[in-house]
């Protein structure tokens, strides 16, 4: 990769040395720094953004990101106040602002990519919301619940940091709704103690110009098991990258996310599962729906299962419709698996255009053509929302969704 | 009485070897209550007739005329046809996921009589419908056509035609595929339809094993893309014995 020395001529085919990119610790991670990382796990990591270069659209994790619409997220200092958000507690559950020194506080991953350093390295206290068993110690029988509402953060650069602690034996759901205007890049911590449920549903609902990055981090225990769902409706740019780590035996996680982007909204997941104990579970399985000119959704979904995972089933897809032209989806599934001794291990994706021949079907049964795409995206995008497994939520978002196509 | 007349009627489709023509001049007269077969050999134009009747946007009219008891239906979208009385079984129903068939019953009944049913008798003659097609209560909550066997397709379009009461409909090769149990069933649900309403069938068919159990009043033979030859039932049973050769060697000669 790097040009012969002796040569008077520049290689055409080599990009520019920055200089300004040589000599962080991101670079010397990744060995000369020239040589791209190919493998997710492979990527470098660190809390502190300073260990971060600048961001280039030639990286991996940038490069199908509109990096001009969020540069203050990645090269200013945002502010680092709690958001203003209200909470609603239902059960065996406690919402706490904490400091940056919580024990909870850095637990369940690391920031992979520098707008995700940059939120740790700037937020002031943290979100932690906890879910307990409940007071009469029966185990798993009373849920507690948490809704975050988030509907007005402001258009100002910002940084936040959540974290939430499912105890072992805990059952609980936790939703943060988002909505409004946003400039937020953000991190959300999810740690399942042994043998907990929990299901956590991020919704974005945010006004047109909002730009929304954020970093999930979950880490599950010893038979817990973990849904975790994405729903991302609104906002200019909304980029969302759930990773989970697998380190307990018979860890179960069900990764869910639909979306629906329209003309110039840029929506994007890079969902990463690692396998790293015996006989764990992951199913991920993400939706979207586009139209518009300019409307772009990404999804990479990587899977590794490691040395350690052996008896390891896992199966990850992603699906789109392209209701017009001009809209582009970019699906990218990865598998790395390092033993031989897995149950299963799957990918699928397809990004298709709207079938006419069931728009033909349904108006053949007197169903006019607008209730008949209707019905269609409905129906494609149900498939994960009816895996939420909460009906109120369900219902919310079906209604949501309807709502986005009668916009259309 | 309603009256579902097609005269001279030409219809084109784009392939990659160009424009081909498919029907050249068809004429044929549907009255209420009357059930009329259409034969002919494969490639004939069978289907092509009834996908243009409903409006597939794959078919292209050059010419001569589809009415409804007087309504130009050739100048009326997909499912505004649907909506004047005009019912269409696929040979090739299409799969719609995410979406149950109770909920598509009841978007197209809504579609078609322009207000919602009224709940009570509407779930009580899906069920009576569902149980004379000898479909399992579980089916309605099933996704439309998704993961049907040919059998639970065609029995699907059956109850659509007796919950939607159309004023015509067109049968495209509505047997194909069918075990003789499920033939029967279906034809029954046809029959039990034509009882309870009055329609007239236009019934698409390569083989005469389905007149046995639905009688029809005419017959027609199509070939190349016109009516070759008109009769009663018995024309039917001559084909059975004959097969298409006949209008094939006039044809080549013709």
């Amino acid at each position: 990769m790097s040009a012969p020395v002796t040569s008077t001529h520049i290689p055409v085919v080599n990009p520019a040395i920055e200089h300004s990119r040589l000599g962080s610790r991101q670079h010397s991670a990744g060995g000369e720094g020239l040589i791209p990382i190919q493998t997710r796990s492979e990527r470098f990591t660190s809390f502190d953004v300073t260990d971060f270069e600048p961001v280039s659209q030639t990286d991996a994790e940038w490069k199908y990101s509109p990096l001009a619409k969020f540069q203050p997220l990645l090269s200013s200092t945002p502010s680092g106040d709690p958001l203003q958000q209200e909470t609603s507690v239902r059960g065996a559950a406690t919402v706490d602002l904490v400091p940056r020194d919580d024990a909870r506080i850095g637990t369940a991953g690391a920031p992979e990519d520098r707008a995700s350093a940059n939120a740790w390295s700037t937020f002031q206290q943290a979100t932690a919301v906890t879910i307990r068993v409940d007071a009469a110690g029966i185990t798993g029988t009373q849920a507690g619940e948490v809704i975050i509402t988030r509907s007005n953060i402001g258009a100002e650069p910002r940084a936040a940091h959540t974290v939430i602690t499912a105890e072992p034996h805990s059952r609980g759901l936790v939703i943060i709704r988002n909505s409004g205007p946003a400039m937020l890049t953000e991190n959300v911590e999810i740690v399942l103690g042994d043998n907990a449920e929990l299901t956590v549903v991020s919704v974005q609902e945010w006004q047109d110009d909002a730009v929304h990055l954020a970093s999930h981090f979950a880490k599950i225990g010893r038979g817990a098991r973990l849904k975790h769902v994405t729903v991302t409706l609104g906002g200019a740019v909304v980029r969302l990258n759930p990773s989970t780590h697998l380190n307990g035996e018979r860890g179960n996680v069900e990764m869910l996310g639909v979306y629906f982007a329209d003309a110039g909204q840029h929506i994007e997941h890079q969902v990463f599962v690692n396998h790293d104990a015996p006989h764990t579970v992951s199913r991920v399985s993400y939706k979207g729906a586009l139209q518009g000119d300019g409307a772009h959704t990404v999804w990479i979904g990587d899977v590794l299962i490691g040395r350690a995972g052996s008896g390891t089933d896992s199966y990850e897809q992603n699906r789109n419709l392209l209701l017009t032209d001009g809209a582009r989806a970019d699906s990218v599934p990865n598998l790395e698996i390092e033993t031989g001794d897995i149950l299963g291990a799957g990918h699928a994706t397809a990004s298709g255009r709207f079938d006419d021949e069931q728009l033909f079907y349904l108006q053949a049964r007197g169903i006019t053509e607008e209730e008949a795409r209707r019905l269609v995206v409905r129906g494609f995008l149900s498939e994960i929302s009816q895996k939420i497994g909460y009906p109120e939520l369900e219902q919310r978002l079906e209604l949501a969704i309807e709502a986005e196509l009668r916009v259309s | 009485m309603s009256v579902l007349s097609i005269h001279d009627l030409h219809v084109s489709v784009e392939t990659d070897q160009g424009t081909k023509r498919i029907l050249n001049g068809v004429d044929l007269t549907v009255n209420e209550g009357e059930i009329h077969a259409i034969m002919g050999p494969n490639g004939s134009g069978k289907s092509t007739l009834a996908y243009t009747i409903a409006g597939h946007p794959k078919y292209h009219v050059e010419g001569g005329s589809v009415t409804l008891d007087g309504v130009d239906l050739l100048s009326l979208s997909v499912d505004e046809r649907a909506r004047a009385g005009l019912f269409l079984a696929m040979q090739y129903p299409v799969e719609i996921p995410g979406v149950t068939v109770t909920n598509f019953l009841r978007t197209a009944k809504t579609a078609i009589d322009g207000e919602a049913p009224a709940i009570r008798g509407w779930i009580k003659d899906i069920r009576e419908s569902m149980k004379n097609l000898r479909m399992d209560s579980t089916f309605a909550e099933r996704n439309v056509n998704e993961g049907f066997s040919g059998g639970e397709k065609k029995r699907h379009e059956i109850l659509q035609l007796e919950l939607l009461k159309p004023k015509f409909a067109v049968l495209d090769e509505t047997d194909s595929g069918l075990d003789v149990d499920a033939l029967k069933i279906v034809s029954e649900g046809v029959n039990r339809a034509k009882a309870n309403t009055g329609l007239g069938l236009l019934l698409i068919t390569h083989y005469t094993r389905i007149l046995r159990y639905i009688k029809p009043d005419f017959v027609h033979v199509f070939v190349d893309g016109r009516v070759a030859e008109e009769g009663g039932p018995e024309l039917a049973d001559r084909l059975e014995n004959e097969g298409y050769d006949r209008f094939l060697n006039q044809s080549n000669v013709g």
